[in-house]
C-alpha cells in the first residue's frame, strides 16, 4: 500500500515538474495520483470523479492556505491563484461519476450499515442519494478506505474540517461503526 | 410519518393557546401569529381525523435514534420536505469585486451603496479602530483582515486562527475572539504591515464547534463581553454553555451577565441608558415559521432569557419546556423573523443619515437556511422608544435574495466616524458602504 502511494507520489513529483501546476492542462497531473478520469485504483487517495465542485473548491482553498494538511497537496496547491481553484475544481466537477461499484457488497451488511446512516442523518446533508450538494461532498461511488480514512481523522479532529461540522457530528460514532459506514457507501449501487 | 405531523400540530395548538395568553410585543408579529392560527386550525381538524384512521399507528410512535450531541439535525421531523434542508457555508473564494451584487441592493430613498472593501474571504464581524482602520473577523478561513482608511487595502494581519470570528478595540488594542480564547495585539494600527502575533487574554472557554465562533464587544463599563453559545440545535447545557460573560480587558474577573442565550452573535449598548441589547437566534426544527430569532434588552446582571424552556418569549420548547413556564423568563423587546439568523447589530449614533435614525438599532440578518422559502438577509432598522421598548422592525437595506437564493449574506453592521454604515457580506467576502445625501464621485 505504501508502495503505491509512494509510486503515485514519484509520478506527480515528476509530471508536476513537466508542467507547472497552474491548470490550463485540464487535470492531467491530478489524474497521476487520483486515476484515469478522477477514478482512484491507488489506497487511500479519492476519487474525484462525480464530486461536488463546490466541495472540491473548498478542499483545494484550504490545501492552498494549510488548513488541511497534507504535503503533496499543500504543495500542489500552493501557487494556485484564486482563478486557478476556479477553474480546476469545474473540469473536477464536470467529470462523470465512477461507475458503480462491481460488488453490491453483503444484503444483510448493507441492510445494516444503511439504517445506521440514516440513523445519523448523514443522508440529510449528503442528500438521499449520497451524491451530494454544493459543498457537501458525494460520497456514494468513494474508496472505502479514504471514506474510513476521512471519518476517523474528522473524528480525532486531526482534520477540521471546513465548517466543523463533520468533527461535531463524528464524536459519538464508534470505530466499529466508521467501517461499516465506509462498507456501506462504498458499495452502494 | 404520522408522528412528526402531529407534533407539529401540537406545536401549532399550543403555540395557539400561548398567542392568546400572550398579547403581541409589537406588530411585526402579527402575521405570524395569524399563520400560526390558521395553521392549528387546520391541524385541529387534520388530527381528528387521523385519529379516527390511524390510532393503531400512534400507540406505537417509532423509536427516535440518538443523535450526536451538538448535531444541528437534533429534533428534525421526518419529512422528505424537511430533509432538504441543511446549512451551506459560504464558499472560500471571495467574489471579484466586479461581480458582487451591488447594484441590486435596495435602500430607501437618498441612501445609497457601494463597495468599500472586497476580496476578504469570509468576510465576518466588524469593528473601526481609533484612525479608521476597519477590522475584519473571519468563521470559515483563519485569518483577521484590516482595511486601511483612505485607500480600503486589504491586508491579512493575523492568520492561523481557529474561528476568529469577534473583533473588538479599545485604546489602540485589537482583541480577537477565536473559538476558545480571547487574544489581543497592542498599537495594531501602528503595526499593520508588520503586526505581532496575537497574545491570548483568556482562554476559559469551551471547545465546542457548534455555536462556538463569537461575536465580541467592549462595554461601556470596560468590560469585554463574551458569548458562549449553547453546544447544539436545542440541548440542556451545563453551567459553561447558554449565556454571555464579560471579563476585565487583562482577562480577569469573568462573570455571568446573562443567561438563557442560545446563540448571540451581535450586540451593543443603548446609548441613551448604557443597557446590553443583544440578538440570539431561536432554535432549528420547531416548524417553518416559529420560534422567531430575538432581539433581548439586558436590565439587570444575570438575567435569564429562557433557553431552552422557552423560545421567543412565548413558546414552551415541547422537549424541554415541561415544568416551567415561559412567565420564568425575560421576553424578548422584538423578534427578528424565524430562522432570520439576526446576527451582528450597532445602534446608530451618527448624524450623516437623517434624524428618524438617530439611536436606531441596525441589526444584519443573515438569513434562513431552516426554512423553505428563505427569509432576512436584509438589515434592518429596529426603532426604539423613549423607554427603550421597541416601536417598530423597518427593512433598511434589502436584495440579497433572489429566486428564493442568496446574491450575499449580511453579518455584521459598523457605522464609521463619518456616520455612514458598514455592512460586511461572508458570502461574498466583501463590504459595502452606505452613505446618505448626493453621492460623491468616489465610487467610480
Amino acid at each position: 500500500m505504501i508502495k503505491a502511494f509512494l509510486g503515485c507520489l514519484a509520478l506527480w513529483f515528476l509530471s508536476a515538474a513537466a508542467q507547472p501546476a497552474a491548470a490550463d492542462e485540464p487535470l492531467e497531473t491530478c489524474f497521476a495520483c487520483h486515476g484515469e478520469k478522477g477514478v482512484s485504483q491507488n489506497p487511500l487517495i479519492p476519487s474525484l470523479a462525480g464530486q461536488q465542485p463546490a466541495y472540491v473548491l473548498v478542499q483545494l482553498y484550504m490545501f492552498r492556505e494549510k488548513l488541511r494538511l497534507f504535503d503533496a497537496m499543500n504543495d500542489m496547491a500552493k501557487n494556485l491563484t484564486d482563478d486557478d481553484l476556479r477553474r480546476i475544481s469545474d473540469l473536477v466537477g464536470a467529470l462523470p461519476p465512477p461507475p458503480p461499484p462491481a460488488d453490491a457488497g453483503d444484503p444483510a451488511r448493507m441492510d445494516r450499515a444503511g439504517a445506521l446512516a440514516t440513523a445519523e442523518h448523514c443522508n440529510s446533508c449528503h442528500s438521499a442519494d449520497y451524491a451530494g450538494r454544493d459543498n457537501i461532498p458525494r460520497l456514494r461511488d468513494q474508496r472505502e478506505d479514504y471514506l474510513a480514512q476521512a471519518l476517523r481523522q474528522y473524528k480525532s479532529n486531526e482534520r477540521a474540517g471546513y465548517d466543523g461540522t463533520m468533527a461535531e457530528v463524528t464524536q459519538p460514532i464508534s470505530d466499529a461503526q466508521i467501517d461499516e459506514f465506509a462498507y456501506y457507501l462504498a458499495h452502494l449501487q | 410519518m404520522i408522528r412528526p405531523h402531529l407534533n407539529i400540530c401540537y406545536h401549532a395548538a399550543e403555540i395557539e393557546r400561548r398567542i392568546d395568553n400572550h398579547p403581541p410585543k409589537e406588530s411585526v408579529t402579527m402575521t405570524y401569529r395569524n399563520t400560526f392560527r390558521r395553521k392549528a386550525q387546520t391541524c385541529l381538524l387534520a388530527g381528528a381525523l387521523m385519529g379516527l384512521a390511524s390510532s393503531a399507528a400512534l400507540a406505537q410512535p417509532p423509536a427516535a435514534p440518538p443523535l450526536p450531541p451538538g448535531s444541528p439535525l437534533i429534533g428534525r421531523p421526518e419529512s422528505p420536505e424537511a430533509a432538504k434542508l441543511a446549512p451551506v457555508s459560504a464558499p472560500p473564494l471571495p467574489t471579484p469585486a466586479d461581480k458582487l451584487p451591488t447594484a441590486k441592493l435596495k435602500l430607501p430613498p437618498g441612501f445609497n451603496i457601494e463597495v468599500y472593501a472586497s476580496g476578504m474571504a469570509n468576510a465576518r464581524s466588524l469593528r473601526e479602530g481609533d484612525k479608521g482602520t476597519v477590522f475584519v473577523g473571519t468563521r470559515l478561513v483563519d485569518k483577521v483582515y484590516a482595511v486601511t482608511p483612505g485607500d480600503h487595502k486589504v491586508k491579512v494581519i493575523a492568520s492561523g486562527l481557529h474561528r476568529p470570528n469577534g473583533v473588538a478595540f479599545k485604546d489602540g488594542t485589537l482583541y480577537i475572539a477565536e473559538l476558545s480564547q480571547i487574544s489581543k495585539i497592542d498599537n495594531i494600527e501602528e503595526n499593520l504591515d508588520n503586526p505581532p502575533k496575537p497574545t491570548v487574554i483568556y482562554d476559559d472557554l469551551p471547545k465546542d464547534e457548534a455555536h462556538g465562533w463569537k461575536f465580541i464587544s467592549i462595554g461601556p463599563d470596560n468590560r469585554l463581553y463574551i458569548p458562549v453559545g449553547q453546544p447544539g440545535n436545542n440541548v440542556l447545557h451545563d453551567d459553561a454553555h447558554g449565556q454571555i460573560r464579560r471579563i476585565n480587558l487583562d482577562g480577569s474577573g469573568a462573570e455571568i451577565v446573562a443567561l438563557g442565550v442560545r446563540n448571540s452573535v451581535g450586540f451593543d449598548w443603548n446609548p441613551e441608558n448604557k443597557e446590553l441589547y443583544f440578538t440570539d437566534n431561536g432554535r432549528d426544527w420547531m416548524s417553518e415559521d416559529v420560534p422567531e430569532d430575538k432581539l433581548n434588552r439586558v436590565t439587570k446582571a444575570r438575567e435569564d432569557f429562557g433557553v431552552p424552556y422557552c423560545y421567543q418569549g412565548n413558546i414552551s420548547d415541547p422537549e424541554f419546556g415541561w415544568g416551567h413556564s415561559c412567565s420564568e423568563f425575560t421576553p424578548p423587546v422584538a423578534l427578528m423573523g424565524a430562522h432570520t439568523a439576526a446576527l451582528g447589530m450597532r445602534f446608530y449614533t451618527g448624524s450623516q443619515f437623517p434624524k428618524d435614525y438617530k439611536n436606531v438599532i441596525f441589526v444584519a440578518r443573515h438569513g434562513s437556511w431552516n426554512r423553505t422559502k428563505k427569509l432576512g438577509g436584509d438589515v434592518v432598522a429596529v426603532h426604539l422608544n423613549k423607554d427603550g421598548t421597541v416601536k417598530s422592525v423597518e427593512p433598511f437595506l434589502t436584495g440579497f435574495i433572489a429566486d428564493n437564493q442568496y446574491l450575499g449574506r449580511p453579518v455584521d453592521v459598523q457605522p464609521l466616524k463619518d456616520g455612514s454604515l458598514l455592512v460586511s457580506d461572508d458570502w461574498n467576502g466583501a463590504i459595502y458602504r452606505i452613505t446618505y445625501g448626493k453621492q460623491k464621485v468616489a465610487s467610480k
